[in-house]
């Protein structure tokens, strides 16, 4: 049985520890849906990873004593088995076109609450939050309408409640 | 690496980059590294000039520093240090980085890197290093700042030895070898590392049910592998005492060899593709499996779905990922083999659950039976040498030496004929490749323990084919005085290429004959050594004797039948219970599927 999962890493600040990581998956022949990664302390000394994989439970159990085991990680969390947990992605979408097109394109964009955050005659860049179903499902809206050029970040995710994920 | 751990004092004196270096060596309790100069490295090794602290071994190829580095550790327990220069310096010594992944063994090894303005440029025998040995090191370092270095080269070490053991790579640019930089003193041991604190204590209530699962189990066996070892000798005194204790018999993997004593009756022998077939039948129809220290190998396992079908499975390891990795088990402690064992032993005499004493008698007689189908019965007639019987009488002569005696191998069935038929008795005595299956490991290794144990017996069980692999290191061998003895199984095959071919490829021996060998008598003396040859069974003893009898390094090739194969065997895709057991034992080849041939 394969299942998602949504795995926070904290690691050092330090030179090739994404190398690092993503040497770990390719060379293990692991998935990775999504990626994220940016210092997140004050001093610039940590960073957190975000990753966003599949397998099965043995593979996921695997994944996480890998990445535990990499002298520059600190925590690893399994966000999904750990209970409640927020995701989102931030995505920037261009979409051209005329007319018609360019007011059903602004309607679908307030519904899905994407904000405007460049414009010309021809073309927006919408700004929009959220996870990945809802991005994908605006992304679809927005294919017929002139959709030409997309931007997304992958995942960043937290668990919800008083528990914190510290070094 | 960043200066987190700033353990400078105030004012430190700053010296010069390379003296740092050495400096932190020494201070890690360094006496010996094993290198092979060049221009990027050249401000340490005029810093070597001048000192008399640590003892630089020079090899000829820096495949073979690492390899010496391997048997120093292997042999001590110590952390084996490496010094080589950039580019090909450094690429050349991959290949002993990955072997040192592999086993667990705890390597430091200093690569010389272009200046850090050049990084990048393509320089003159510059390598990305760090990017070359990130999947060949348990860690990497890149030193870019000189108020790192001394920490960086601590940290290194701290590294290399804690947890599962592994080489680890200090990458160091010229500049910062001659730079002033500041010296720093180790971390204190209570210091908690930043980020690496491997686990070594074992959690005392799964230790209880494992100890509970072992007393009701009716047929248990003890497992035990490579982190037995690399524990230290203390664990494989606990090992003894645990297997006296409980009465269970027990099993080692290749790595696992010398943790407990060959000659005792509760021991099995090894397991897995070329183990006995007592210790692979007690796999297979155990109840309950203690797995200290090993991994589950493909080696060992064999066809996975059906290995050990009806057991409960405990795994003791210092590594959370060796465990369910390839075998789902039951019971999971993750710790230090010793520290287990230990735990184990305090449980076992604590815990009062009654032991299933009759079962385990039935268990044993079982076993008894198994053994006296006597898997490794050879028969030495005529006058060809049967490799078996070489190792046999090798070992047989070495133990009436009396001499403390060190074994490593080159990778083929001499290896295997190696484990099989020299009876080890302590840990640290045995030095093989059995991860990554290095040819070519065995001379430097040896060497390697030489340095470590001078006045103990090193001999290198080689093949012809191997040997050749790294055959220069004879003259490190006459340059430094060591008296190693390398006994080659000459059956002018790559054997194990060979004995795959027969049994699995219609006996289509391609490019498997060693042709056009080297006089190996005539070699061993073009390096400064003595060379020794038996043709014949009659001659065997008395070259093994001289060979024992020669205060230097020897060569010894011994020419034994060209077509022996190593059995018992368990083809690549079989299970435990499908093992074949001589030329003569059925099935043989035709048991092995298309799905067991695209395993190695
Ligand atoms: C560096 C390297 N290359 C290739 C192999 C594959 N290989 C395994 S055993 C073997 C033959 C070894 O021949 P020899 O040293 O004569 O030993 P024998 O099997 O004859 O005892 C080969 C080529 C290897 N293990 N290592
Ligand atoms: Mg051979």
């Amino acid at each position: 049985m394969q299942r998602s999962a949504t795995i926070a890493v904290l690691v050092e600040n330090e030179a090739g520890v994404l190398a690092r990581v993503i040497g770990l998956f390719s060379g293990r022949g692991y998935n990775i849906d999504s990626l994220t990664v940016a210092p997140v302390d004050e001093a610039g000394k940590l960073s957190r990873i975000t990753i966003v994989t599949s397998g099965t439970e043995m593979v996921i159990e695997q994944i996480k004593a890998q990445l535990d085991r990499l002298v520059p990680v600190h925590r690893v969390s399994d966000l999904t088995l750990e209970g409640p947990h927020l995701t989102r992605e931030l995505a920037l979408i261009k979409v051209m076109g005329k007319g018609e097109h360019r007011v059903e394109a602004l309607r679908l964009a307030d519904a899905f609450r994407a904000r405007v955050v460049d414009a010309t005659t021809e073309s927006f860049v919408f700004e929009m939050t959220g996870n990945a179903e809802k991005i994908d499902a605006f992304l679809a809206l927005m294919r017929p309408l002139g959709l030409a050029e997309v931007s997304r970040t992958g995942a960043v995710a937290i668990a919800r409640g008083s528990s914190a994920l510290a070094a | 690496m960043s200066a987190t751990q700033a353990h400078t004092p105030a004012a430190t004196e700053h010296r010069p980059g390379a003296e740092v270096v050495l400096r932190a060596l020494k201070d890690q309790g360094v006496d010996v590294i094993f290198g092979y100069p060049g221009g990027a490295v050249l401000p340490i090794y005029d810093a070597l000039f001048q000192q008399n602290a640590i003892r630089h071994i020079l090899v000829r190829h820096e495949q073979a520093a690492v390899h010496a580095a391997e048997g120093y550790a292997r042999s001590t327990g110590k952390v084996g240090v490496v010094l080589v220069t950039s580019g090909p310096g450094a690429t050349n010594a991959v290949t002993g980085l990955v072997d040192a992944l592999m086993d667990s063994i705890p390597v430091v090894c200093l690569t010389g890197q272009v200046p850090t303005h050049l990084i990048g440029n393509d320089a003159f025998q510059e390598a990305d290093t760090t990017g070359i040995t990130r999947p060949a090191t348990k860690h990497n370092y890149l030193v870019k700042r000189s108020e790192d270095l001394a920490n960086t080269i601590h940290d290194a070490f701290y590294v290399a030895k804690s947890g599962r053991p592994g080489p680890v790579v200090v990458d160091l640019p010229k500049d910062i070898l001659i730079k002033p930089a500041p010296y720093a003193e180790a971390p204190s041991k209570e210091e908690p590392h930043r980020s690496y604190r491997p686990r070594t204590e074992p959690d005392r209530e799964t230790i209880l049910e494992a100890v509970r699962m072992l007393k009701r189990a009716e047929r248990p066996v003890i497992y035990t592998g490579g982190g037995v070892i690399n524990s230290g000798p203390e664990a494989s005194r606990l090992l003894g005492e645990f297997v006296r204790l409980t009465g269970m018999p027990c099993t080692s993997t290749l790595m696992g060899l010398g943790a407990f004593p060959s000659s005792d009756p509760l021991f099995l022998g090894m397991l897995g593709m070329h183990g006995t077939v007592e210790a692979n039948l007690v796999m297979h129809g155990c109840d309950v499996m203690l797995n200290l220290g090993a991994r589950f190998d493909d080696r060992v396992t064999g066809r996975l779905d059906a290995f050990s079908p009806g057991s409960k499975k405990i795994h003791a390891d210092i590594d959370p990922s060796s465990i369910n990795k390839n075998v789902k088990v039951d019971v999971a402690i993750v710790g230090d083999a010793g520290r287990v064992i230990a735990a184990l032993i305090e449980a076992w005499k604590a815990d009062e659950t009654p032991v299933a004493k009759e079962a385990q008698a039935a268990w044993w007689k079982r076993i008894e039976e198994w053994r006296g189908r006597d898997c490794l019965r050879y028969v030495q007639s005529g006058s060809i040498i049967k490799p078996q019987h070489a190792v046999r009488r090798l070992y047989e002569m070495t133990k009436q030496d009396g001499r403390d005696t060190f074994i490593s191998t080159e990778v083929g069935q001499h290896q295997m004929w190696a484990a099989q038929y020299f009876g080890f008795e302590k840990p640290n005595r045995w030095m093989t490749s059995g991860g990554l299956g290095t040819m070519g490991y065995g001379l430097p290794a040896a060497m390697g323990v030489q340095i470590a144990h001078p006045d103990a017996l090193c001999i290198d069980i080689a093949g012809e084919a191997s040997i050749l692999m790294n055959i220069q290191e004879m003259g490190t061998l006459a340059q430094y005085r060591l008296p190693v003895k390398v006994f080659i199984l000459n059956n002018e095959y790559m054997g194990m290429v060979r004995q795959w071919q027969e049994l699995l490829h219609g006996g289509r021996y391609s490019e498997s004959y060693s042709d056009a060998l080297p006089d190996f008598v005539r070699l061993a003396e073009a390096f400064h050594a003595k060379g020794l040859r038996a043709e014949s069974a009659d001659q065997l003893d008395d070259v093994i004797r001289e060979m024992l009898a020669h205060p230097g390094p020897v060569i010894a090739d011994i020419c034994v039948a060209k077509d022996e194969n190593c059995f018992p065997m368990i083809p690549s895709g079989a299970a435990h219970n499908e093992m074949i057991l001589g030329p003569d034992s059925e099935g043989n080849a035709k048991s092995v599927t298309d799905e067991g041939k695209v395993l190695v």
